[in-house]
């Protein structure tokens, strides 16, 4: 599972080889006969199980020293992000190896390359799952239409899809950043907007496997609008499948974000603290060994994508036992 | 067959016709004006007119839009707006030869490496070796691959000293002179991918493993090997063919951050350099070819697998 351009292709890589035209005969949460007691029982124990996995904690411990980075990175590091490092003697340190005055070295400038990384965690900590969210919000009503009244609107829309999802997102998002300039904002809906295909295609099989399914034949015996079904009767079921496709989306968009930072595409303050920036600047110096400069955000980015992905490949676990 | 490649093959017309209308409209919408781009900022007005006539840029959109469909059928995408005099034909030629030989490099690492990894782990489903395979798989593969590719080149490249750290092939290199120097890169896509084709794999060879055939010749008297190779391989294999063909698109065209990491001069860079120009003619050739090639290839893999299974011949198009 790496990258939406990569792997969206092919949902049956997260389903285990799983023919996806196979009706689960016993939908997990597809029973709207069952008592709700029952439901929120089955809720209780998946969220017990998920807890108690080990790639789970592991993941979400790494995600919230993240978190805490992005929110209060003044607790961390008595350094600021562009505030070059004075020693005692007022003495400045540029291009200094890691030791115990800067525990990852400085940069040229003679920032402190600890308290860059840890200013730095929150451009993609905030953009990321922002635009995933949207994505999958969005991606969500697109779906639920498709896949519930399904139609001419149903194949023209799958074959948009299908194109779109035919190009890798960051060639996509570096045209759309092209025309649109880049801002934060353009970003955040550039990735929204490239992911949602993506997610509606997943969310419109999900919601093809419920439609077939006793609860939603009767609600349209009963005459109930096409509208009220799909909110009322269907989404509620398709719940589990939204909380998967959005810890996917934020590991993708962690991904996209810090690509189009390393390529010199965030728009923004080029100085301010940023992983994929801070890379970009310092990647040139490893070959004259000042590999710190750009190792260290490196290991920042690698550490944060594993951890989102773990969360996400346990959740999707607990979801499909 | 026949039949099958006919219909894949309108299939695939189709959804290159979409993606022509989704680049072309995203040229038009832009918001700066090309003539003028092209003249100069000082050139005078009167010049900027003559190229948007020249440029055919005042002609109604349907016009335009049939012009670039007819650009694609002849190859000819007119001249870079960066680079005045240079047909972009002839900038896209050489970064997509060069974007080809990482490619092939990196696929003919990561395909056998990435298989045998995802039937080792097939075989000892459950297992710790299993569950090491897929665990390692995924967190390399959730690694952006300029971010591998950085790591790499600080291992390999420079504290070890074993690979050149940056891919400029020397002019005239020999063959394993060039292979040498585009290793690197092409390990940091088998850091992406093994993850990911050796899940596939796995997930295929489990239910290629369990099925009522693979029982069969086991009953017969075949060994563990012999099944695998004689009746599992070929079943199994279907997705990872599958993946391998959709996933062409992302590494011609997709690999901005590892090329720009090793200054490789292939599509990736020419795509950059075309968006920081910008030179859009470049830009929206440069994506049309990345189009083509992933039509090309899952093609190609549609087409494999329907030799590989039968039944894989009948379904196309109602997925």
């Amino acid at each position: 599972m790496a990258e939406s351009y990569l792997h969206d292709e092919f949902p049956e890589a997260t389903q285990g080889g799983a023919d996806p035209n196979v009706v689960d005969p016993e939908p997990v949460m597809g029973n709207p006969t069952a008592p709700s007691q029952d439901r929120k029982a089955v809720k209780a124990e998946q969220r017990r199980e998920l807890v108690r996995a080990p790639s789970f904690i592991i993941g979400a411990v790494i995600l919230l020293f993240w978190t805490l980075c992005a929110i209060a990175p003044g607790l961390l590091t008595k350094w600021g992000e562009n505030e070059v490092i004075r020693l005692e003697d007022g003495s400045t340190i540029p291009r200094a190896a890691p030791s115990a005055d800067a525990w990852f070295g400085t940069d040229t400038i003679g920032n402190d390359v600890y308290a860059r990384v840890i200013y730095g965690a929150d451009n993609v900590l905030i953009n990321a799952p922002i635009s995933a969210l949207i994505a999958v919000l969005a991606g969500a009503v697109l779906g639920l239409i498709m896949g519930f009244y399904r139609g001419w609107a149903d194949e023209i829309l799958s074959r948009i899809i299908e194109a779109i999802l035919s190009l890798p997102v960051i060639l996509l998002a570096i045209m759309v950043l092209v025309v649109f300039g880049s801002s934060r904002l353009v970003i955040v809906l550039t990735i929204a907007g490239l992911f949602t295909p993506v997610v509606a295609r997943t969310v419109r099989s999900a919601v093809l496997t419920e439609a077939q399914l006793d609860y939603v034949t009767s609600a349209k015996l009963r005459g109930e609008s096409g509208w009220f079904i799909m909110m009322r009767e269907i989404f509620p079921n398709i719940t589990n499948v939204l909380i998967v496709e959005f810890t996917v989306r934020v590991g993708y968009a962690i991904f996209t974000v810090a690509t189009l930072a390393f390529l010199g595409l965030s728009g923004g303050d080029q100085t301010a603290a940023d992983w994929g920036v801070d890379i970009a600047n310092g990647y040139s110096l490893i070959q004259s060994g000042q590999w710190w400069v750009s190792i260290f955000p490196a290991l920042a980015i690698a550490s944060l994508v594993i951890a989102v992905n773990l969360i996400a490949d346990s959740i999707e676990k607990v979801y499909k036992a | 067959m026949v039949r099958f490649i006919l219909r894949r093959l309108a299939l695939s017309i189709v959804t290159l016709f979409i993606i022509l209308f989704v680049v072309f409209a995203l040229t038009r919408v832009f918001p700066s004006d090309p003539a003028r781009q092209l003249a100069g900022p000082f050139a005078p007005q009167e010049r900027v007119d003559e190229l948007t006539e020249s440029l055919g840029l005042d002609d109604p959109l349907v016009t335009q839009f049939f012009r670039l469909v007819g650009d694609v059928i002849t190859l000819d995408f007119g001249e870079s707006f960066s680079q005045p005099g240079v047909k972009v034909i002839d900038l896209v030629r050489p970064a997509l030869w060069n974007s080809a030989k990482l490619v092939f490099l990196a696929l003919a690492i990561t395909l056998p490496i990435s298989i045998v990894g995802g039937i080792i782990a097939a075989r000892k489903k459950d297992t710790i070796i299993d569950r090491s395979i897929v665990s390692l798989g995924l967190a390399s593969a959730s690694i952006p691959d300029f971010v591998s590719g950085v790591l790499l080149q600080f291992v390999i490249g420079v504290q070890l000293g074993w690979l050149p750290a940056i891919s400029n092939t020397p002019d005239g290199a020999g063959f394993f002179t060039q292979i040498e120097y585009i290793l690197l890169p092409a390990l940091a896509i088998l850091f992406v991918y093994f993850g990911y084709i050796a899940r596939i794999t796995r997930a295929g060879a489990v239910t290629a493993l369990e099925s009522d055939y693979a029982r069969t010749a086991y009953m017969k008297g075949l060994g563990t090997t012999e099944v695998v190779r004689k009746h599992v391989l070929k079943n199994a294999l279907q997705p990872t063919v599958a993946v391998t063909g959709t996933q062409m698109g992302y590494l011609f065209g997709g690999l901005v951050g590892l090329e720009r990491v090793f200054n490789y001069p292939g599509l990736g860079n020419l795509i950059l350099k075309a968006a920081t120009a910008p030179d859009f003619p470049l830009l929206q050739t440069s994506v049309i070819f990345v189009a083509i090639i992933f039509m090309i290839a899952t093609l190609t893999s549609d087409l494999i697998i329907a030799w590989m299974n039968p039944r894989a011949r009948l379904d196309v198009g109602d997925n």
